[in-house]
């Protein structure tokens, strides 16, 4: 297994989608491998900073009106009481 | 961000606002996120979002948890998004339409001036474990990554947000999208890889 090929299965490698004898040659690899290394690295580097995004708070004009109408749905809006 | 359980879904049924608050505080960031892969703007972004949630309220009723509270609510916003996408549509820019949206596993996702002939790499990636945390934290490296995430193909995009930004499992993802496993691991390995680039162009 090559570099080249190493960085394309770095998906499947951390979804756990590799088939055994596959995950076996690139653990084998990265091991060996400073560059495959901090690649495997960046990659987890760049999902927590995707994760980062989830962050962004709710504007609190936003929530005010989403618990007002959650309010009146609770206080007239059902269709069965339950 | 952690799976919404039954004992949430039969607080909201219920009506108890405590636990509203938390939910929508909570999907905020991600529903916001996965509305502006279908639609830019932000100030339409939100009204996806806020009208998810008026939509979700008036069938909370009839919505049995036969999928998770989480699943529905970010289909929901799919929906929604997408219906205004199609009324907008008309005005977005020719290049947005025409955007290659390409799930070929044979396209590489690193610069191939990066390896050798033989296939080895040229000059190593650098180590982020070094990046003081600081750097990493900073708002700038966050606006990077929404940059990357918004110039993104839009099938892509749907994907890396779904899975990285609202964290649900590749299986409803796939489910929610009506794609394969396969092509969902293809586009989500396309998306992370140029996110990955856009940071190294700023991180190093
Ligand atoms: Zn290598």
């Amino acid at each position: 297994m090559k570099c080249r090929e190493v960085v394309e299965l770095m998906t499947d490698y951390l979804e756990g989608a590799l088939s055994a004898i596959d995950r076996h040659r690139f653990e084998e690899h990265i091991a060996g491998c400073d560059g495959c290394r901090a690649y495997l690295e960046q990659m987890r580097i760049t999902l927590s900073q995707v994760h980062r995004l989830a962050d962004e708070p709710i504007p609190e004009r936003v929530q005010e009106q989403l618990l007002e109408a959650f309010r009146s749905w609770k206080s007239t809006g059902r269709s069965t009481p339950s | 961000m952690g799976e919404a359980s039954g004992a949430e879904l039969e607080a909201l049924k219920r009506g108890d606002e405590a636990t509203f608050v938390d939910v929508i505080q909570r999907y905020h960031g991600p529903m916001l996120r996965l509305a502006m892969a279908y639609v830019r703007d932000h100030h339409v972004a939100e009204d996806v979002v806020q009208e998810t949630w008026l939509t979700a309220i008036r069938a909370l009723d009839r919505f049995e948890g036969r999928s998770s509270l989480k699943t529905w609510i970010f289909g929901i916003v799919i929906n929604v998004a997408r219906s205004r996408r199609r009324k907008e549509s008309r005005l977005l820019p020719f290049t947005a339409l025409l955007r290659r949206d390409d799930a070929d596993r044979r396209q590489r996702t690193v610069d191939p001036s990066r390896f050798t002939a033989a296939g080895d790499w040229r000059a190593l990636p650098n180590q982020w474990d070094n990046i003081p945390e600081a750097r990493l934290i900073a708002g700038e490296t966050l606006q990077r990554v929404k940059a990357a995430i918004e110039d993104l193909p839009p099938k892509h995009r749907e994907v890396i947000v779904l899975r990285d930004v609202a964290e649900l499992e590749a299986g409803t993802v796939s489910d929610m999208l009506g794609i394969s496993a396969e092509n969902q691991r293809v586009r989500l390995h396309r998306a992370r890889a140029a996110v990955r680039k856009r940071l190294e162009e700023y991180l190093g």
